[in-house]
């Protein structure tokens, strides 16, 4: 039985490294590469402990293993009777230390550039693009509403006759920093674009501004991931990262949509606007 | 104090504390329900919690059933919710992982230790014949009661669906959440009350380690497991009063009390003009983030509350079973206390997305990531214990390797949410999931099992099975890791929590199989747990009959007699060295040495547990 357990011992973790190295085999990993540069940097981070977690894990796991077999296959009529060593005792606590410390310093960086004011690209930090409303279970966009020359105004904090809504669509463009201003309406709600590496409460009562530069265009995931109600899971909704001329269109359309009174065709609304 | 003192004048009448009718006349009703015995009442801890650990996993398989076959009729427990069809709605899909938390938690986890193990081996191990306050300590486990009652009238009002960390505004405005009637108001009441009977066996536990020690056990001679109590003792009544103050702020906000108590109707945590679910808007000025600072702020020191006293026993049966001293006792000790002490400064790490001040993520995260230090100090410290042993692989050894590797994984994978970066993926995830499971199953749970089947012949007298021992063991163990390992793909993947219907959204899709595969692994490891059971129960009756020390261990818990009578010990114990003499060359006869052998005449011999490392 003592050759079985400790083959036990030694499979599992084993299994465990040989399962994990699969795993992006089946899908079962990120889905897919970041599309923003700071995205990249997190997932960069994520390999970085990754390795020191493998490192660390394989090489206490065959320890454990070691010790085990040696111990259980022990010829000695008595154990060895030591109650400890200081130096090994010193080693194991500095040698960890100083690879934690590092681990926690390095991470800053990427921490401020995400979520320090003083860190955002300015121009992402002096025109926010939308507002998005999260509430029991949908994302309510609101865009400031198009100056004459068809261009955004500047976001105003409380709603404005002209502001544009959407609701569970976020279009945004490439190519350039965006920031939106991030509220709740009811409950807690958590903003999450699995795609972007980026996850940001919604808390009532304050207005949280997030920061993200897609680098390509797609549709992207937009899921709530904080639990708002029986309806959290159905929070579905879709970041939409597009060319600035394409945003810059779908913003007209939204407004010549949105001033549809019926009888004229939208695009003459449009117009009679300008 | 009086009455358990003259208990131990008279011990020797009670070597057979069951079938055994001394002359103190105890009626059926004072020995087995309100019993004053330190023993009794950590048995009625560990019934309890082992048939809440059986009702926990029930919710859990609920849980599973939900992400592996979403709104499909659910066997075997569909009939009990037949009204819809035996399928699980997104309501009751919420419902029941909360519950299974609150019960896992607040029901299994903290009671087991704290509650049974804490209560049945503090007096035992440090020489006293009973606690403290013996009926302070009868009321800590009868507190347990109303409070399981309260969690039963929870989900009779339809349960409460807040998540088992219950976020305001979610839990904290009735109209926020269909079932948070009055559900969430007993749920909040049943905390409270599982709160006072933690803090009854805080302070009991913290007297009794600190006045009530046999001659000679000095503090630096207390078996580690001695050491996980007290810590966890001091954790409790530090963090305790926070989740208490801020239920009932949360019960205040939620109550709405009409005529003169309408004063009553607080707004701690509601921010003013919000409209939830189309009631009115709110009015107020209170701040929702506030809740989670005063709700992590116990909640995270009490993670240790749920593992500190495992590796306390893990410690004591490591040494045991390889026949050879912990391996840096001391270490061992200044870890445990710095473990408690940083987990108070670390509770932020469960809100670096939550909105608070940035700044705070950064300090949160230093202190996060450094305590992973003294958890790695520890696990250095067992390895080293089992190395030069001689070991037998039983259920108990096995049960405590497997709390060692399990809690590599659930550490290492720590790492990944310490660090604020990464964590803004990760936060609410999977990866949240399989790390805390590993930590809270794979590590305090393991360490459970091996104690049960280790001290289970000084509770009974006799011995469990050791073939069910081993076949519960593995399959556990496999059903564990093939149920949670894969959970960190899962998170990596971008699953996020909580979710009735994950499918909807088009990255996940493709994960239904691997959910698949966890719930059939999830569903061997619940049905293990009848092997725990029916070994525990039938063992009371045919296990093999043993003596005062079958083991061959040197606690003083092993010189009472099995299982000891009332006041514990026929002669009073008197102890003479460290808890983990095991093997010492001075002391050539037997390979261990238990504490309270006098020397013989010798002088005291060198390499007490405390002396041997400088």
């Amino acid at each position: 039985m003592r050759k079985f357990w400790c083959g036990f011992f030694i499979f599992w973790p084993i299994a465990a490294v040989i399962y994990s190295a699969v795993s992006p085999q089946f899908n079962w990993w990120f889905p897919g590469p970041s599309v923003t540069e700071l995205g990249q940097r997190i997932d960069n981070l994520f390999y970085l402990i990754l390795i020191i977690v493998t490192a660390v894990f394989v090489g206490t796991q065959v320890a454990l293993g070691y010790v085990l077999w040696r111990a259980s296959h022990s010829q000695e009529e008595r154990s060895w009777f030591t109650h400890g060593s200081h130096s090994l005792e010193v080693i194991w606590s500095v040698v960890p230390s100083v690879i934690l410390l590092f681990l926690a310093l390095y991470q800053m960086d990427v921490w401020a550039l995400f979520r320090v004011q003083s860190f955002f690209p300015k121009e992402a930090l002096n025109a926010p693009v939308a507002e998005v409303t999260a509430r029991q279970f949908e994302w309510r966009i609101r865009y400031p509403g198009l100056d004459e020359h068809g261009k955004p105004k500047k976001l105003q904090l409380k709603p404005q006759p002209d502001d544009l809504y959407t609701v569970n669509d976020l279009h945004v463009p490439i190519g350039r920093p965006v920031m939106i201003n991030l509220r709740s309406d009811d409950v807690q709600h958590s903003f999450f674009l699995p795609h972007l590496r980026v996850k940001q409460d919604a808390v009532p009562g304050q207005i949280i501004p997030i920061w993200f530069e897609p680098k390509k265009q797609g549709n992207f995931d937009l899921t709530c991931a904080e639990l708002c109600g029986w309806g959290h899971y159905k929070m579905r909704a879709q970041l939409i990262a597009e060319r600035e001329v394409e945003f810059q269109a779908y913003l007209q359309k939204l407004r010549a949509d949105q001033n549809y009174d019926g009888h004229a065709t939208p695009s003459a609304v449009a117009k009679k606007d300008e | 104090m009086s009455a358990s003192g003259v208990a131990l004048e008279h011990g020797h009448d009670h070597e057979h504390a069951h079938g055994a009718h001394g002359h103190h006349e105890l009626s059926f009703v004072k020995k087995y329900v309100f019993s004053t015995d330190h023993k009794m009442i950590g048995m009625q801890f560990l019934f309890t919690t082992l048939l809440m650990l059986m009702v926990g996993g029930a919710l859990a398989l609920g849980v599973r059933w939900q992400l592996a076959f979403p709104w499909t009729a659910m066997p075997f427990f569909g009939p009990m919710f037949a009204e819809a069809g035996g399928q699980i709605s997104p309501e009751f899909y919420t419902m029941l992982f909360t519950m299974h938390a609150t019960v896992m938690i607040f029901l299994v986890i903290i009671p087991v230790l704290a509650g049974a193990f804490g209560n049945f081996l503090i007096p035992l191990m440090i020489g006293a014949d009973d606690m403290a306050f013996p009926v302070l300590n009868m009321l800590s486990y009868w507190f347990m009661i109303p409070a399981i009652a309260c969690f039963g009238l929870s989900f009779y009002f339809g349960g409460a669906a807040a998540g088992w960390t219950s976020y305001p505004l979610l839990s904290d405005i009735r109209a926020a959440a269909p079932s948070s009637g009055s559900a969430q108001t007993y749920w909040l009441l049943g905390v409270t009350l599982v709160g006072v009977s933690s803090m009854m066996g805080s302070v009991n536990y913290m007297t009794t380690i600190i006045n009530m020690r046999a001659p000679g056990m000095t503090l630096f001679r207390m078996p580690l497991t001695i050491w996980g109590m007290l810590i966890t003792a001091i954790l409790q009544a530090f963090a305790l009063p926070v989740l208490t103050a801020a239920g009932f702020m949360l019960v205040f906000d939620r109550l709405d009390f009409g005529g003169w108590l309408e004063g009553i109707h607080t707004v701690f945590f509601i921010p003013s003009g919000l409209v939830v679910n189309n009631a009115d808007p709110t009015v107020g000025g209170g701040q929702p983030l506030l809740w989670q600072h005063l709700f992590w702020f116990y909640s995270h020191p009490a993670v240790y509350i749920m593992l500190l006293p495992a590796m306390g026993m893990v410690s004591d049966m490591l040494a045991c079973m390889c026949r050879k001293p912990v391996f840096g006792y001391k270490p061992m000790v200044f870890s445990m206390s710095a473990i408690a002490g940083l987990g108070f400064i670390v509770w932020g790490h469960h809100m670096f997305t939550s909105g608070m001040n940035p700044a705070l993520g950064m300090t949160f995260m230093l202190s996060t990531i450094m305590i992973a230090l003294p958890s790695a100090v520890k696990v250095f410290n067992w390895i080293g214990t089992i190395w030069g042993g001689r070991l037998q692989f039983n259920t108990v050894t096995l049960n405590c390797a497997a709390f060692i590797s399990m809690f590599i994984v659930g550490g290492l994978s720590g790492l990944f949410m310490a660090a604020v970066p990464v964590d803004i993926y990760f936060h609410d995830t999977y990866m949240i999931v399989a790390h805390f499971h590993y930590i809270v199953f794979g590590t305090t749970l393991f360490g459970v099992f091996g104690a049960i089947q280790f001290w289970y012949p000084k509770m009974f007298g006799r011995k469990m099975d050791e073939t069910l021992g081993q076949w519960h063991f593995f399959l556990t163990f496999v059903g564990f890791n093939g149920a949670f390992f894969p959970m960190h793909m899962l998170g990596i993947a971008g699953f996020p929590r909580r979710y009735a219907d994950p499918y909807i959204h088009p990255y996940l899709e493709h994960l239904m199989p691997l959910n698949q595969f966890i719930t059939v692994s999830a569903i061997i490891m619940g049905v293990a747990q009848f092997f725990l059971l029916y070994n525990f129960g039938t063992s009371w009756f045919r296990g093999e009959k043993v003596g005062r020390n079958p083991w061959g261990a040197n606690g003083l818990e092993w010189f009472a007699p099995s299982p000891p009578g009332h006041g514990n010990f026929d002669v009073p114990p008197v102890c003479y060295r460290g808890p983990y003499e095991y093997s010492n060359p001075n002391h050539p006869d037997e390979d261990h040495w238990m504490q309270t052998d006098p020397p013989k005449g010798k002088k005291k011999p060198e390499g007490d547990a405390g002396a041997g490392h400088h």
